[in-house]
């Protein structure tokens, strides 16, 4: 902190904004770490004081094959959904990059707007959809529909990346000989790199996290959070704390991973001279 | 066309939309030149730069490389180069992955291309940076880089459009040194879009002045400054004095009969039409006593006076209100009184001015 600053600063207001900043995220957070340490508790129940520290919850999730066939289902679901709609939104964003046409605008808020509809409406208008072609009740129903809300995400990554580039790059590339083709593969992909890799991160952590369309639409291949319901109407039992945490930590090391790649020093804009 | 012409326009048009950016150009590039296209923004210099590039297609009109017409080319397919005024440098790659690109995207082989590239790299002074990456480099040394990445083909001719602009003034008179004389060794044609008069008329041998998507001016530097051929280009040049009447007869000779008085031509001009004439503010000289002799003199007052470097450009201004410029050596003004309001006389010999068009 240089003098300067110090001098102009009152110090009461910087302990009142720590102090909020410390509560605000002590409220977002206690619920998850409560999880978190409920997990470890050996007593049925969640309540204090804690009982003794115990892997038996972690033990029962691990040898329920139910709960493995929801893992299953939610990685394959998660890393399928996470390419489709990075392909996806890397052509919608490349697309508005590159291309004036006439309906730009129309075509832009339609491919940004299946996240702002509600997911239970999405959900069921899903799963209307796909049992009248056929296709509901299974792994690949839950992908589609997981690609219609992901997508989005990942174009907007992607646009944000495409935003920060040199309008003079690819023009140059073929300039120096490269062909649309060649630009692609040379210029504009190794430029986007470090977002493509976000958005594939995120998508997938959207998708494993995500619900209500998967409850729909999943049928017999349900999905850990779909999974989680079932325990909980059945009864509540610590292992969803157990899962809560596997799953917690999952997502957020590839949320993490993402804004790495996003802020890190790759995806920096060479600032100009 | 001449056997030594690189690049003809033949009647070439650019329109986006309604919008005509360059109308009817018609000019030709020799073999081995320096040439430059000054103008300020908007006045097509870019454009005209841009479909030579193959970046933009002319509406109208044939653009030739070496006899063979190249508006259908698309500008992988052509081997016009060009060095953009950001640079455009591909931030994900180092200095020597930059510099073989070109190389490596018409098929030439691993070994190969490092050769060609190592070539480059010397000859522009950046082989120790090889390995860095463009965020590590100066300005100066990213330019070295954009013209080694152009270079590398070994085309016939290289487009710079305003490459120096980024850079600061000590450093951009340094690089007009490295380009001119690159462009000297190589005999690479070179095309230099450009706003800035000074880096046309140093390095250039031609310069193409372009105002509203016409040529108005195709000369040596010398030719232009000495004498600008439309009122435009003595203006844009901004060296000139331009006095407008309307020529009569005076005895044998002609007069310009000026809102600053009758002043004697040198010829050129026929009478009873209207006229401009401009004089050089070098050879725009001032005195206290009117002057002797068949020259033209105005009386002026000094209104201002400004440095630079070895020379000082006084501003005076005559009962009309018109503003006259004159550019002297310190030395010569010594002698003469300069503070606000003095009055004094300007004055020019019939011979120094030239006639131009309007426009």
């Amino acid at each position: 902190m240089s003098g300067a600053a110090d001098l102009n600063r009152n110090r009461a207001v910087d302990w009142a904004l720590m102090v909020y900043i410390l509560l605000a995220y002590a409220f977002v957070f206690a619920p998850i770490a409560a999880s978190f340490v409920f997990s470890f508790n050996s007593d049925r129940f969640p309540s204090l004081p804690l009982g003794e520290f115990s892997l038996e919850w972690y033990r029962a999730v691990a040898n329920d094959p139910l709960v493995w066939q929801g893992a299953r289902n939610t990685l394959l679901v998660g890393v399928a959904v996470g390419v489709i709609s990075t392909v996806l939104g890397f052509g919608a964003a490349y697309t508005d990059y590159r291309y004036r046409f006439a309906g730009k605008q129309v075509y832009l808020a339609l491919a940004l707007l299946p996240p702002t509809i509600p997911v239970v409406i999405l959900g069921l208008a899903m799963l209307a959809y796909l049992s009248r072609i056929n296709l509901s009740g299974n792994a690949l129903s839950v992908i589609i529909s997981h690609v219609v809300v992901c997508a989005p995400f990942a174009m907007a990554i992607i646009r944000l990346r495409l935003s920060q580039m040199d309008p003079a790059l690819e023009p140059a590339a073929w300039n120096l000989g490269a062909s649309e083709w060649a630009a692609m593969r040379h210029v504009i992909i190794p430029f986007c790199a470090p977002a493509i890799l976000g958005a594939l991160f995120i998508t997938m952590a959207v998708s494993f996290d995500e619900f209500a369309v998967a409850w729909f639409v999943s049928g017999l291949n349900e999905t850990l959070p779909v999974k989680v319901l079932g325990f909980l109407q059945g009864q509540v039992s610590p292992r969803i704390n157990a899962i809560g945490t596997f799953v917690f930590i999952l997502s957020m090391k590839l949320v993490i991973l993402a804004q790495l790649l996003l802020s890190g020093r790759s995806a920096r804009v060479p600032e100009k001279e | 066309m001449t056997r030594d012409t690189l690049v003809s326009f033949e009647g070439v048009v650019k329109r986006f939309g309604a919008f005509v950016a360059v109308q009817k150009l018609d000019f030709e590039i020799k073999k081995g030149e320096f040439l430059a296209i000054m103008g300020s923004s908007g006045c097509g210099k870019t454009t005209t730069l841009r479909m030579l590039a193959g970046l933009e297609a002319p509406t109208e009109g044939v653009i030739r490389l070496a006899g063979k017409p190249i508006n259908d080319l698309p500008t992988w397919c052509r081997d016009t180069p060009m060095v953009w005024q950001s640079l455009a440098l591909f931030p994900f790659l180092n200095v020597r992955e930059n510099v073989e690109f070109a190389l490596k995207m018409r098929g030439v082989g691993k070994a190969e291309r490092r050769r060609r590239a190592e070539h480059w790299l010397e000859r522009m002074q950046i082989a120790e940076f090889a390995e860095r990456n463009i965020s590590q480099l100066s300005g100066g040394q990213r330019q070295r880089v954009a013209l080694a990445r152009s270079l590398v083909v070994e085309p016939e001719i290289l487009l710079l459009d305003e490459p120096l602009s980024a850079l600061d003034a000590a450093l951009k008179v340094r690089m007009q040194s490295v380009l001119k004389n690159l462009q000297r060794e190589t005999g690479i044609t070179f095309v230099y879009v450009t706003h800035s008069q000074s880096e046309a008329f140093s390095m250039a041998d031609r310069v193409v002045i372009m105002s509203r998507g016409k040529i108005e001016q195709i000369g040596t530097p010398q030719e232009i400054y000495r004498t600008p051929r439309t009122r435009f280009v003595a203006d844009f040049l901004g060296s000139s004095n331009l006095f407008t009447g309307t020529v009569r007869k005076a005895g044998a000779g002609l007069e310009l009969d000026s809102p600053v008085g009758r002043l004697r031509l040198a010829g050129g001009a026929e009478a009873g039409t209207s006229a401009t004439i401009t004089v050089l503010d070098t050879k725009t000289h001032l005195s206290v006593a009117p002057p002797a002799g068949n020259v033209n003199a105005v009386p002026v007052r000094v209104i201002g006076e400004e440095f630079v470097g070895a020379t000082a450009t006084v501003y005076l201004e005559t009962a009309q209100g018109q503003e006259i410029r004159v550019q002297k050596g310190h030395d010569e003004l010594a002698d003469l009184p300069l503070g606000i309001g003095q009055p004094l006389f300007a004055w020019w010999m019939p011979e120094d001015a030239h006639l131009v068009a309007e426009g």
